[in-house]
C-alpha cells in the first residue's frame, strides 16, 4: 500500500520513521529557471475568488462579521462540511458549516468570547455560557493564580498584550506529516510513544506529558472522521499532489477549529509539496495549469480562516489577522537552493488571486539563492507589497533548514520546537518607572518597587542606568514568573491537541519574551548621556515630561554611540530573562516585534526623555523612531542590522517603506535594487525585513477612498495588512513613518 | 583634507546605475531659478574630512551589488575640486563605483584629476539655447559646453541629465539642440526629469524669493514627446 503511495519517491531514513526534513532533502527538485512557466487563474479559480471577494465585501460593510453561530463550540467535528462553491473547489474544508461564518472558542476564556459577540451585535447562548459556568477556562485558571503585582503590572501596561484571555498561538503543526503517512502512522507512532514515557519515572512533568499524548491520539482519530466527512480518507498517506494539499490543508483547518490562537502559521510547505506536483507532472497526470489551479484554491482557503475575536484585540493586532505564515525558498544544509517550482506558484497566488495579507508569505532569503527567484521575489514586492523577508543564511545555522516562521518572525524546527508566546513589555514605561519609584506616570499607581526620588537637575547617566536596570532586574523577575502561570494553564485548560499531535513527543520549547520601545529607551538614554535632560515635575512629584537642551546621536543613523546602547539593552534584558527558572524548562528567547500595536504602547506611556510626548506611537519593532534618520534609509537599516540576533532569538523586526521611484527609474531596475538592498542587508547580520514599494500620495488617497483601494496591502512590521482595515490613526501613522524619499 | 557637505542620502536608486549613497556637497556658482537645493549654494565653513567621509561611505558597501556605489551631488561638487579629487581616489581604492551629478561648470587640473577617479559623469546641461540658459542659471553655457568637449575627448561615460520647466525648455527645438550638443561623447542614458516643487519650501525657509512660483510640473504628454524625441537619437 504505501509502496504504491510513495512510488517514484528516493528511499531513506524517512520511511522508518516520522522525518520529513529527510524526506524533503533526498526528494525535492531544485528550481533555478525564471517565472516564464507559470499559469495565469483559470476561469474556475476566478469565479471561486470572486465569490470569496464578494462575501468579504459584505463582511466589511457588515462591520466585520458575516456571521457567528453562538451555540455552537468551536472543534473538530461540531460543523457539517461547508462549502463555498461546491461545484468549483478543488480543496475543501471550512472552520464552519458556512464560508466567513464565525464560531466560538471560549477555552482561552468566556468573557473573551462573550465580549466579542457583543461587539458585533450578537449575544452569546445560554447553552454555551451554562457548559461553561462548570468549566475551568485558560483565563480562569490564570487569574486564579495571578498576584497583586502581575496584575499591576499588566493594567499599566508594563507588560501587557499577554495572552491570557486568548489562544496563545504561535505553535505550528507539522501538517505535512498527515500528508506523508497518512494519520494511522502517525497514531501508531505517538502509541508507541506513550508506552515508552510509561517506562520513564513517573513524575509530574512525566504524567502531564503522558495525560497530553493521550489527546492528541484523540484528536488524530477526530482529525481522521473531520476529513470522513468531506469524503476523504486521510488515514492513509496522500497518492498525489491534490491529495496531498487536501491532507495538509485538513491538517491546518483541525488546528484552526480547534483553537483561536493569535497567530497559527502553516509552517514550510510549498517545496514539500513540489516533490508531489513533480512527479504528477512526471506521470501525466496533472498539467501546470492544474497544479496551480489546486495552489491558488488552497491558498483562496486560508484567505478564509477566521477568528472570532473582539474589536479591542483587533486595534492592539491591527486588523483581523490570523498569520498563516508560510515560509518559501532557503537554503539546503548540503548547500542546494530549497527553491523549487512551488516557490514560485505560492509566489504567484498574489496575481492569481491578488494581492492580500494572507497566507503572510515569507521569503527565507540567502545570498546564495537563484537569482532568478531573487528578481521575481522583488517583482513580487514591488508589484504587491505582499511579502516579508528573513535571513535563512542567519537562521540556518541554528534551527537547521526545516525551520518555518510563527507569527512574523519566530523561527523553530518544524514538529520539534514549539514556543510559548508572551507578547512583550514596555521598555519606555520600565524607564519611565525608574524615575518615579515605581509609579506609574498617568496614574500614579505604585506598579514597581520604591527606591529613592530622583533629583530636579539634569539627570545622571551613571545614575539613570542604575536605576533602570534595576527596575529591568525586577521586570524580568515578574516577567517570566507571569508567563509560567499563563503558559502552565494554557496546557492544562487549553491544550493544543492537534497541533501537538503534529510533533514529536518530546519537543523543545521556547518562552518567547518581547521588548517594545527599543529605539525610545536607545534614544532617551543617549538624550540623558550626550544632552542635558531636565525632569518636569507634577506637584505629586511625578515627572510628566523633560526638557533636553543640545544634540544627541539618536538610533537610526548608523551612529554608534547610541547603536551600541541598543545593543547593550537587548544583550543585558535577555540575560536578566534568563536568571528566571521557566515553565517546563523553556528556552528564554526575545522578540524586538511589534505589529502596529506600537501605537497602543505609544499611547499608555507618558513622555520620553528622547523628546517624544505623552501618548505619542512608539516605532514599529527594531525600527528607529520616526523622523530621526538623517542619513536615509540605508544608514537606518544599518542600525538595526547592529542588533545581535543571538539576543533576539525570536525575531528582530524592521519595516522599510519605499517609494518605487526612489528604488529606481523602470520596474526592471527596480527589481535589481531592491535585490541589493536584501542582499545587502542581510549580509550584515540582519534578521527580517518588511519591504513596502509604495508612495504617500498612494496612502493619503486610500484613507480618503477606501474603496478605490480594496486590495491595498501594505506591510508593518512583520506582517502584511490591507490598509482599510486600520483605524485611522493607524493608518495617519503608517502615512507619518518616514518615506524614504530624495532630496 | 576638509570638505563642506549638506548632507547625505544613504540609499538612491536614481542617481547612477544601481543603489547609489548620494553626498550632497556644498557650494554652487549656479543660481537656477528651479533648483531644489538652494541651501547649498554657498560652501560654508568645512564640515568633514575626506577619511571620515570615506570610513561613512564604506558601510554601504554591502548595499552596491555589481552596479551601485557613491554619487558625489551638490551644489556642484567640482566647486570643492581638490576635496572630491582625493575622496574620489580614496573611493577607487576602497573598490567603490564612482559618479558626479555636475553641471560641467568648473574645468581645471583638480576637476581633470577627479574625472579620472570618475567611472561615470552625470552631467546636468540645463538649457541648449545660451541666452535661455544665462536667464535661467545665471551663468554662461560656454562652461558647459567646454567641460562636455573636454568629456568627448576623454570619452568618459556620461549620462546627460536636464530637468523639463513648463514654458521654459518643454519645446522640441531645445531637446532637439540637446541632442545635437552632446553627439559624439560617450552617452549611456539622456534622463529627461520632470520639473518639482519638493524644494520650494527650502526658499521660502532662506528668505528667498521663488520666481518659479505657481509652476506645475510638465504634463506626462509632454515628457513622452520629448523622451520620444530622445529615443529617436540615442
Amino acid at each position: 500500500m504505501l509502496v504504491n503511495l510513495w512510488r517514484g519517491f528516493i528511499e531513506g531514513e524517512w520511511q522508518n520513521s516520522i522525518n520529513v526534513s529527510d524526506f524533503i532533502i533526498k526528494n525535492y527538485s531544485p528550481y533555478t529557471g525564471d517565472e516564464s512557466f507559470l499559469s495565469p487563474a483559470t476561469e474556475r479559480t476566478k469565479i471561486v475568488n470572486e465569490k470569496y471577494i464578494k462575501l468579504k465585501e459584505l463582511e466589511h460593510e457588515w462591520g466585520g462579521v458575516v456571521d457567528i453561530d453562538t451555540t455552537t463550540v468551536s472543534s473538530l467535528l461540531n460543523y457539517r462540511p461547508g462549502y463555498i462553491d461546491k461545484e468549483n473547489e478543488i480543496i475543501v474544508g471550512l472552520q464552519t458549516n458556512r464560508p466567513l461564518k464565525r464560531s466560538v472558542n471560549p477555552f482561552g476564556g468566556i468573557k473573551m468570547a462573550e465580549q466579542a459577540c457583543n461587539a458585533y451585535g450578537y449575544e452569546l447562548s445560554d447553552k454555551i455560557k451554562d457548559l461553561f459556568a462548570y468549566r475551568t477556562t485558560h483565563n480562569d485558571g490564570v487569574f486564579r493564580v495571578y498576584t497583586p503585582e502581575m496584575k499591576a503590572a499588566r493594567r499599566c501596561g508594563v507588560i501587557t498584550g499577554l495572552p491570557d484571555a486568548y489562544g496563545r498561538g504561535r505553535i505550528i503543526g507539522d501538517y505535512r506529516r498527515t500528508a506523508l503517512y497518512g494519520v494511522d502512522f502517525l497514531i501508531a507512532q505517538k502509541k508507541k510513544d506513550k508506552l515508552e514515557l510509561g517506562t520513564r519515572p513517573m513524575d509530574e512533568e512525566n504524567i502531564k506529558l503522558s495525560e497530553e499524548v493521550f489527546r492528541q491520539i484523540d484528536f488524530l482519530e477526530k482529525l481522521i472522521k473531520m476529513a470522513s466527512e468531506y469524503g476523504f480518507d486521510i488515514s492513509k498517506p496522500a497518492k498525489n499532489g491534490l491529495e496531498a494539499t487536501q491532507w495538509v490543508y485538513f491538517s491546518y483547518l483541525a488546528a484552526i477549529k480547534e483553537q483561536n490562537g493569535a497567530a497559527m502559521s502553516l509552517g514550510r510547505v510549498s517545496t514539500f509539496l513540489d516533490i508531489y506536483f513533480e512527479r504528477d507532472i512526471k506521470e501525466g497526470t496533472f498539467t501546470e495549469e492544474q497544479v496551480q489551479e489546486i495552489i491558488d484554491d488552497f491558498v483562496l482557503k486560508l484567505r478564509m480562516a477566521r477568528q472570532l475575536r473582539t474589536p479591542e484585540y483587533n486595534e492592539l493586532f491591527a486588523g483581523d489577522p490570523t498569520w498563516v505564515t508560510e515560509s518559501i525558498g532557503g537554503i539546503g544544509a548540503d548547500g542546494r537552493s530549497m527553491v523549487t517550482k512551488s516557490s514560485f506558484r505560492f509566489l504567484h497566488t498574489l496575481y492569481n488571486l491578488s494581492p492580500a495579507p494572507e497566507p503572510n508569505l515569507t521569503v527565507l532569503w540567502s545570498a546564495n539563492l537563484p537569482e532568478n527567484f531573487k528578481q521575481y521575489c522583488a517583482k513580487v514586492s514591488c508589484d504587491t507589497d505582499s511579502i516579508q523577508y528573513e535571513n535563512d543564511d542567519l537562521m540556518r545555522l541554528i534551527y537547521g533548514d526545516d525551520y518555518a516562521i510563527a507569527c512574523c518572525v519566530s523561527a523553530a524546527r518544524v514538529g520539534k520546537q514549539m514556543q510559548f508566546f508572551g507578547a512583550r513589555s514596555n521598555l519606555a514605561k520600565v524607564l519611565l518607572l525608574s524615575l518615579n519609584n515605581g509609579r506609574d506616570e498617568l496614574t500614579g499607581e505604585q506598579v514597581g518597587p520604591i527606591s529613592t526620588p530622583i533629583s530636579d537637575g539634569a539627570l545622571e547617566y551613571d545614575d539613570v542606568l542604575n536605576r533602570f536596570k534595576s527596575y529591568c532586574e525586577w521586570l524580568c523577575k515578574l516577567y517570566v514568573n507571569t508567563m509560567n502561570v499563563i503558559h502552565y494553564m494554557h496546557d492544562k485548560y487549553a491544550y493544543e491537541k492537534i497541533q501537538m499531535a503534529l510533533h514529536d513527543t518530546d519537543v523543545e520549547r521556547f518562552m518567547a519574551f518581547g521588548v517594545s520601545g527599543l529605539s525610545v529607551v536607545a534614544d532617551s538614554l543617549s538624550a540623558i548621556k550626550y544632552a542635558k535632560v531636565y525632569p518636569i515635575k507634577n506637584e505629586d512629584g511625578i515627572v510628566i515630561d523633560f526638557k533636553v537642551e543640545g544634540e544627541f546621536p539618536k538610533f537610526g543613523n548608523d551612529d554608534d554611540r547610541v547603536d551600541s546602547i541598543a545593543e547593550w539593552l537587548t544583550d543585558f534584558f535577555i540575560n536578566e530573562l534568563r536568571k528566571h527558572k521557566t515553565y517546563r524548562n523553556a528556552i528564554h528567547t526575545l522578540s524586538i516585534l511589534t505589529i502596529t500595536s506600537n501605537v497602543v504602547y505609544g499611547k499608555k506611556t507618558g513622555s520620553t526623555p528622547d523628546g517624544r510626548k505623552k501618548g505619542e506611537p512608539f516605532a514599529a519593532g527594531a525600527n528607529p523612531m520616526h523622523g530621526r534618520e538623517l542619513d536615509g534609509a540605508l544608514a537606518s537599516l544599518n542600525s538595526v542590522a547592529k542588533l545581535n540576533y543571538n539576543c533576539c532569538r525570536d525575531g528582530i523586526s524592521c519595516t522599510f517603506n519605499i517609494t518605487p521611484d526612489s528604488v529606481g527609474s523602470t520596474p526592471d531596475e527596480q527589481h535589481k535594487n531592491l535585490v541589493s538592498i536584501l542582499d545587502g542587508y542581510f549580509s550584515q547580520k540582519a534578521h527580517h525585513l518588511n519591504v513596502n514599494v509604495l508612495n504617500r500620495e498612494q496612502l493619503i488617497d486610500a484613507m480618503e477612498h477606501p474603496n478605490k483601494y480594496p486590495n491595498l496591502t501594505i506591510r508593518v512590521s512583520g506582517y502584511a495588512i490591507n490598509f482599510n482595515t486600520l483605524s485611522k490613526e493607524q493608518q495617519k501613522e503608517v502615512i507619518s513613518r518616514t518615506f524614504h524619499n530624495r532630496m | 583634507m576638509r570638505g563642506s557637505i549638506h548632507s547625505m542620502e544613504t540609499l538612491s536608486g536614481r542617481d547612477g546605475p544601481g543603489i547609489r549613497t548620494v553626498v550632497f556637497m556644498q557650494g554652487c556658482p549656479l543660481r537656477c531659478q528651479y533648483c531644489h537645493n538652494p541651501d547649498t549654494w554657498e560652501v560654508g565653513e568645512f564640515n568633514t574630512d575626506t577619511e571620515a567621509l570615506m570610513k561613512k561611505l564604506n558601510r554601504y558597501k554591502p548595499y552596491y551589488g555589481k552596479d551601485g556605489g557613491i554619487t558625489l551631488s551638490g551644489g556642484e561638487p567640482f566647486m570643492q575640486a581638490e576635496f572630491v579629487a582625493s575622496l574620489l581616489r580614496l573611493a577607487k581604492e576602497n573598490n567603490i563605483n564612482t559618479a558626479v551629478d555636475t553641471s560641467g561648470y568648473f574645468l581645471n587640473e583638480y576637476v581633470k584629476t577627479a574625472l579620472n577617479y570618475t567611472d561615470l559623469v552625470l552631467l546636468d546641461i540645463k538649457h541648449s539655447d545660451s541666452t535661455a540658459y544665462k536667464e535661467l542659471t545665471g551663468v554662461n553655457i560656454s562652461h558647459s559646453i567646454e567641460f562636455l568637449d573636454y568629456l568627448k575627448q576623454i570619452q568618459k561615460p556620461v549620462w546627460i541629465r536636464q530637468v523639463i520647466i513648463h514654458g521654459i525648455n518643454d519645446t522640441d527645438e531645445q531637446i532637439i539642440e540637446l541632442t545635437h550638443l552632446i553627439k559624439g561623447a560617450n552617452i549611456k542614458k539622456v534622463e529627461l526629469l520632470p520639473y518639482h516643487t519638493l524644494g520650494v519650501y527650502k526658499w521660502e525657509k532662506l528668505g528667498l524669493y521663488y520666481s518659479l512660483n505657481g509652476m506645475l510640473p510638465p504634463s506626462q504628454e509632454t515628457m513622452a514627446r520629448l523622451n520620444k524625441i530622445v529615443k529617436s537619437v540615442f
